[in-house]
């Protein structure tokens, strides 16, 4: 369908239309007309991916004296490829209908490891043995060499891309990864370094945040960038711990030890050049005096992860004299590396500030803080001065550059925690240093500032104010949209007590009763014996999930579940876990049905969908806290509360919420859908968390579903399951507000209806 | 419409171009009769049902007039109607007639099978461009009715009566015509979804031995769940050893394993390098796995994403934070968790059973399994596509897609009847409590010897006092009561063995038939809402009035001797019937509204 939001045409690849996906694509459209940064919470399954891609291209097309690139983020690889799927469907749509003025290029952007075609490297364990694998192959010194003596092995899809040079271009299309690679496959081109060319020509990217977040890419993916973009981050409701990772960096005794391995080849190697190619070492040295910390432009495939500090606070000046000679760098690092093993061997947490550290570095290893701060430059020189290419031996000593250059660059936002175990296992000696970043905002502010419209959307972002004060900036449209409801199609429960009448909680001193377990187990079971195909659980630890159904085995709940339904587990190992999932899938798609046990902050809950038939129950048991005593977490609280007065409960609440919500809000796809969800916990029905939940769910949740036992709640689920399972009026024309638009409507509404939603 | 006959005005048509003899159609069960108007035409005949091999009718909307084309063997009869409306009404009237006479005909001739339902459609000299139903059609049904006696009741039941109309009553049948799904499949056997990894060891108390039961069907499973012990078996046995050394080494692992001690476990693999086998983990599974993770959903490939992470570099980000988790992995080799269990059980079981062999042989079932396992698909990558648009779509915003159906194969309907009264029943009364059955039996010579007690008693102290004690008659009145319901007691405990069995041949089959038809008309009824149009809403009047007659011969059969039973499986019937005619009554409730709110003069 075809439709104006205010003046421009958007086309939309549907018959129908949401109202608040039209409400939604209009304020985007105010906060592109107004080139600046907007923060919307808009429910899952109301179609958000579609309507903002619809509105963005759109806006394209009416203004193409200007046209904006859109630079979508997403969290994980197969969001990107959903994105990219419907992006698909759009661009068909809008081809058939505008005819070729409307073709875009849009590509998916990913690791070597998701786009390689080469067979002998994507054979690679890892990625970062992927990434390895193709730098052997590919650098441009061993392709020098190649030259001359043909014995030496190259990439042949590499160099069929050289040799196409200019002529190496995608033709306009949508392209998946996998679109990638059969292309590339297909035409002979290495699709990664395709894909990495055409970014700067296309009008839409698809990535992982970490692109546009994490310095370390980002300064070789996303320089290049023009500033009339629209920068998307979809399900952003994390996006602070991913800017606060992107800052991290932690050293163990491993990483201390590989380093020093790495320390003692890379001599190896400086004295192999000193025989053989001095004058290599002294051409490197003359170029550090001249201060080219970067050795100028470098070829695509010599890139290397950039300085981990953000592009602004990188000093634009000469590599300090006392490391510009390689023996005299290889032994400040060896310092370096001295010191942290003396810093480790601590019996006590420690937490330092930034300063202190490095006066301390100082005073006992003499390692300025100038010093420390090249590191990372440093030592990418002298990578390439040795032709290193097996980088993936020497992630350790690079780890230990992007610390000292981390920590010689910031002053605040950032603490260092030395730990000598972890406190929930005492027993076991494992010290780390953590350099950890509190302040989310440092990561992103280079994106704010640089794009001219930055999008931050989420079905859950409540409460929506706290934001921008997490994030420290100001967007100019910051709005929450309900879901329209032709029916009650989610049924959210509070479950206080289990079948015997006694409550039920995660709370530390209860989690471990027997009777709460088997509590848990008999509502499992229950509800798996009335919901048809797919059931999703969702625990607040991996350790409690493994103890959990390790006590449902022993008293033979699981077997009894599994008279009803198959069994899932999510498990740390991701090759397995995927694996799960689609089994999970297949059992729901041949009405076997499936009950899939995952853990709320696990990879699992981050991004993959449980809508339709493949989640018609979510039961989150327990409310997933962070675990409150670490020490990392206490240092970032007391930060939060010192710089933006953020109370201590208020963020455990909230971020504990966010993630509960993010756990059940993802059974619904689409108003035909419907599914249930279980809050099985006491500590839900007290209003003080319960209102932290996002409004679409608070707003079905009933007050006499706030305080339910096992077989209430097995009632209220027969029953709901009963309504839905009848026909229904789709479009909502009888209720009177209308659920569902077609291009009649819309245009017979006019304007009037955009400040009828709005209201 | 119910009536056993049909009178129209139509005119008959030897061809199509003939402008046609006006005369009166006559429709009776097994014949039809044209008398024309004109009684000196010669277009006069009387056919009967049986000789008729094939109809076909014009549809309403095209610019043909309503004609009905009867054919036989060697000619056709060609009417036109008035209007379509008469049409219809003869058009099912034959429909029925011709499903009838086939029956019969098959019923009479069966030496002969090849009667009635002989394929003519090649002979029929004239073909109506729009037919609404090719012979090949009326054909398959006919078979199909023919094929199953209960289908044909029901049909019996409600079409010739008039409740539905044949288009309606084949409308929820569709998968049913659909050419080779009908051919019945026989009911697959899946693969058991209990654990059997976990066969417990049984200790008998007294002496230092577990025993652990191995039956075919558990070596199979083995065997299937652990490609690695499959192997070894293959490779090992009768070479190396004898078969049952190979179990008991196995269940040898077993028993490490189920004690959880992952250092005994080590050490005695060390020794032993057999054991060792069944104790680390599975290479074949491993690489299994990585071969299917090519494969996988892409919308749900977390392992990209692991590959596209530049953050968590090993060190880089928050190693030890609140959100994180940590587990003890140590000996890892030697730890098989629960989970790697569950998930490898459902992933087999979805396999389905591969083998169809005896079990009794574990080494035929061992390399027929090797075989089913080499078997791989090639369709996978068209799969994957088709399952990433299917993730993407937004359904209610545009039209519905047919999703492929398998089709659903039950041997038996009576243990589908079964399981659902048990589910209603739980429904009726969850509160039902533990209340343990009493021994109400007593022998002949307990009760006579009670008896003659009590005689006893009344004789040396008379009759002043009641001669049984209180508490005693109280306790034998609630005994009786309970014993009275006790079925109710008994039901839903164990599926097995339901109330029906109990009950004579004529009143099961009877409440099986009503249930059957209830079913149909329940299905039915809720399809036909939102009532959008008239024809609508005249179908539910018609529904409703069948299934209150239902109800009411319900309420009859459960007047029968074995009242209580019956009631109770009639009382989920009443139920489901109940709720429809609720609904009946609101939804009617609030058209009536609404439509009296809209026009003025209150017309529908």
């Amino acid at each position: 369908m075809k439709f104006q939001v205010e003046d421009v045409t958007v086309y939309f690849p549907y018959d129908h239309i949401y109202p608040e996906q039209y409400a939604y694509m209009l304020e985007l459209k105010r906060a592109l007309d107004a080139k600046g940064h907007c923060l919307l919470e808009m429910p899952t399954g109301t179609g958000k991916t579609i309507a903002l891609l619809s509105l963005i291209t759109s806006y394209t097309l009416s203004k193409p004296q200007n046209p904006v690139k859109l630079i979508y983020c997403t969290r994980t690889v197969h969001e990107m490829e959903k994105t990219l799927a419907e992006l698909k469907v759009l661009h068909n749509y809008q081809v058939k209908h505008l005819g070729p003025q409307a073709q875009i290029l849009a590509v998916g952007l990913s690791s070597r490891k998701n786009l390689c075609v080469n067979p002998t490297v994507v054979a690679a364990e890892n990625r970062d043995s992927v990434d390895a694998a193709c730098r052997k192959l590919t650098a441009s010194w061993v392709r020098a060499l190649a030259a001359e003596n043909p014995n030496v092995p190259t990439c042949e899809f590499f160099e069929q891309y050289e040799k196409a040079g200019s002529g190496a271009v995608l033709p306009p299309g949508v392209y998946t990864l996998q679109d990638l690679r059969a292309y590339g496959k297909q035409r002979g081109w290495c699709p990664y370094f395709l894909a990495r060319h055409m970014v700067q020509f296309s009008n839409v990217v698809v990535y992982s945040y970490q692109y546009m977040l994490d310095p370390k890419v980002a300064g070789i993916i996303s320089k290049e960038m023009q500033k009339e973009s629209v920068v998307v981050f979809d399900e952003a409701h994390n996006i602070d711990n991913v800017c606060i990772e992107a800052l991290s960096v932690s050293v163990r005794r491993q990483t201390l030890e590989g380093a020093r391995r790495n320390l003692s080849k890379m001599q190896h190697e400086i004295e192999r050049f000193k025989a053989t190619d001095a004058d290599r070492l002294r051409k490197e040295y003359n170029r550090l005096v001249e201060g080219l910390a970067q050795g100028g432009n470098l070829p695509l495939t010599d890139t290397w992860l950039q300085n981990p500090a953000l592009p602004e606070d990188i000093l634009k000046e000469a590599v300090p004299g006392n490391i510009r000679k390689a023996d005299h760098f290889v032994h400040v690092l060896r310092r370096l590396v001295q010191y942290l093993e003396g810093r480790l061997e601590t019996e006590n947490v420690e937490k330092e500030g930034p300063v202190g550290f490095v006066a301390s570095i100082n005073t006992h290893a003499g390692i300025d803080q100038k010093t420390l701060k090249f590191c990372y430059d440093r030592l990418h020189s002298l990578m390439m001065t040795l032709e290193i290419t097996d980088t993936d031996e020497f992630l350790h000593v690079q780890t230990i550059c992007d610390f000292a250059t981390l920590v010689g660059t910031y002053t605040r936002g950032f603490s260092i925690i030395i730990e000598p175990f972890d406190e929930r296992m005492p027993h076991i000696p494992d010290p780390v240093l953590q350099l950890s970043c509190h302040d989310a905002s440092l990561a992103i502010k280079p994106v704010f500032d640089r794009f001219q419209s930055v999008v931050i959307t989420s079905g859950t972002l409540s409460p929506i104010d706290l934001y921008p004060r997490l994030l420290n900036f100001h967007p100019v449209v910051s709005r929450s949209f309900t879901m329209s409801l032709t029916r009650d199609c989610i049924c959210p429960m509070v479950l206080t007590r289990g079948s015997d009448q006694l409550p039920v909680s995660t709370k530390f001193d209860m989690r471990s009763d027997l009777g709460v377990v088997r509590n848990y187990g008999r509502l499992l079971l229950e509800m798996v014996s009335v919901v048809p195909d797919g059931v999703v659980c969702f625990f607040v630890s991996y350790s409690y999930m493994d103890g959990i159904v390790n006590s449902w085995n022993e008293n033979g709940i699981l077997k009894e579940i599994m008279q009803h339904k198959l069994v899932f587990i999510e498990t740390q190992d991701v090759v397995e876990t995927t694996l799960a999932l689609d089994n999970y899938r297949k059992a729901c798609d041949c009405g076997r049905g499936a009950v899939f046990l995952s853990v709320a902050r696990g990879k699992v809950a981050e991004g993959i969908d449980f809508d339709r038939h493949y989640g018609r129950l979510v039961i989150m048991f327990g409310i997933p806290f962070q675990y409150t005593l670490s020490k990392i977490l206490l240092a970032r609280l007391e930060y939060l509360r010192d710089t933006f007065q953020i109370k201590e409960g208020d963020f455990l609440t909230f971020d504990a919420l966010r993630q509960a919500a993010q756990c059940v809000g993802r059974v619904i796809r689409s108003k035909a859908d419907y599914g249930m969800m279980i809050f099985a916990d006491k500590r839900y029905s007290r209003h003080d968390k319960r209102s932290k939940l996002p409004g679409w769910i608070l707003s079905h949740l009933r007050d006499a579903h706030l305080n339910l036992s096992t077989d209430m709640a097995l009632h209220i689920a027969r029953e709901f399951l009963r309504k839905m399972a009848q026909p229904y009026d789709k479009a909502g024309s009888v209720s009177g507000r209308k659920t569902l638009l077609s291009q009649e409507d819309l245009e017979k509404m006019g304007e009037s209806i955009a400040d009828e939603m709005l209201r | 419409m119910s009536c056993r006959q049909v009178v129209k005005r139509a005119s008959y048509k030897s061809k199509i171009k003939d402008p046609g003899t006006p005369g009166v159609l006559t429709l009776t069960e097994n014949k039809f009769v044209f008398r024309p108007n004109d009684p000196s035409s010669a277009a006069k005949f009387d056919v009967e049902f049986k000789h008729i091999t094939g109809h076909k009718n014009t549809k309403e909307g095209t610019d043909k007039p309503p004609w009905l084309n009867l054919s036989d063997k060697d000619r056709s009869y060609i009417f036109e109607f008035g209007s379509f409306h008469d049409l219809h009404v003869c058009r099912d009237f034959v429909g029925n007639a011709l499903a009838k006479s086939g029956e019969a005909a098959k019923a009479s001739s069966a030496a002969k099978p090849t009667s009635a339902a002989k394929t003519t459609s090649e002979k029929s000299g004239v073909t109506l461009p729009d037919e609404q139903l090719s012979t090949a059609e009326m054909q398959l049904r006919m078979k199909l009715l023919q094929e199953d006696s209960e289908l044909q009741k029901l049909h019996m039941q409600f079409v010739i009566s008039g409740v539905l109309t044949e288009s309606e009553f084949w409308a929820t049948r569709k998968k049913l015509l659909d050419g080779d799904s009908r051919t019945k499949s026989k009911q697959r056997v899946g693969f058991r979804s209990s654990m059997i990894l976990d066969t417990k060891p049984m200790t008998d108390g007294r002496m230092n031995k577990v025993t652990f039961n191995l039956t075919p069907e558990i070596k199979y499973q083995i065997f299937a769940l652990k490609p690695a012990v499959h192997q070894a078996f293959l490779t090992l046995v009768p070479s190396k050893m004898t078969e049952k050394d190979f179990w008991t080494k196995y269940f040898r692992a077993e028993y490490l394993h189920s004690t959880r001690n992952a250092v005994a476990a080590a050490a005695e693999a060390a020794e032993d390098e057999e054991l060792a086998i069944f104790l680390k983990e599975d290479a074949i599974l491993a690489s299994e796995a990585r071969r299917k993770i090519r494969r996988v959903d892409p919308t749900l490939d977390m392992e990209a994403d692991l590959g596209d992470d530049y953050t968590h570099l090993p060190d880089h980000g928050i190693f030890r934070d609140g959100s994180k988790d940590v587990m003890e992995l140590h000996n890892e080799l030697y730890r098989r968790t629960l989970s790697q269990d569950l998930n490898r059980q459902g992933a087999v079981v979805l396999q389905g059973r591969t083998v169809d062999v005896d079990l009794e042989d574990p080494r035929t079932v061992a390399e027929a399994l090797m075989q089913s396992r080499q078997e791989s698909d090639e369709s996978a990558e068209q799969e994957r596509l088709d399952r990433i648009t299917r993730m993407t779509e937004i359904e209610d915003l545009q039209e519905h897609h047919d999703h492929p159906v398998a089709q659903l194969c039950i041997k038996d309907p009576r243990d589908y009847f079964d399981t659902q009264q048990v589910n209603a029943l739980k429904t009726l009364d969850d509160s039902r409590t533990g209340t343990e059955q009493k021994k109400c039996s007593l022998t002949t010579e307990e009760a006579y010897g009670s008896l003659r007690e009590a005689i006893s008693k009344i004789k040396s102290i008379g009759l002043k006092n009641s001669t049984v004690a209180p508490e005693i008659a109280i306790t034998v009145l609630n005994g009786l009561t309970q014993n009275i319901s006790s079925t109710k007691y008994q039901l839903g405990k164990n599926p097995q063995d339901s109330v029906l069995d109990g009950l004579p041949n004529k009143t099961k089959e009877e409440l099986l038939h009503h249930w059957m038809s209830i079913q149909e008309l329940l299905r039915h009824f809720w399809s036909s809402y939102p009532i959008t149009t008239t024809y609508l809403s005249t179908k539910v009047g018609r529904l409703k009035d069948a299934m209150s007659q239902i109800y009411r011969q319900l309420e009859e059969i459960k007047q029968s001797d074995f009242r209580h039973q019956v009631s109770l499986l009639v009382r989920p019937m009443h139920q489901a019937l109940d709720a429809a005619f609720q609904h009946f009554d609101a939804d009617l409730q609030k058209r009536a509204a609404r439509s009296g709110g809209e026009t003025p003069n209150g017309n529908l």
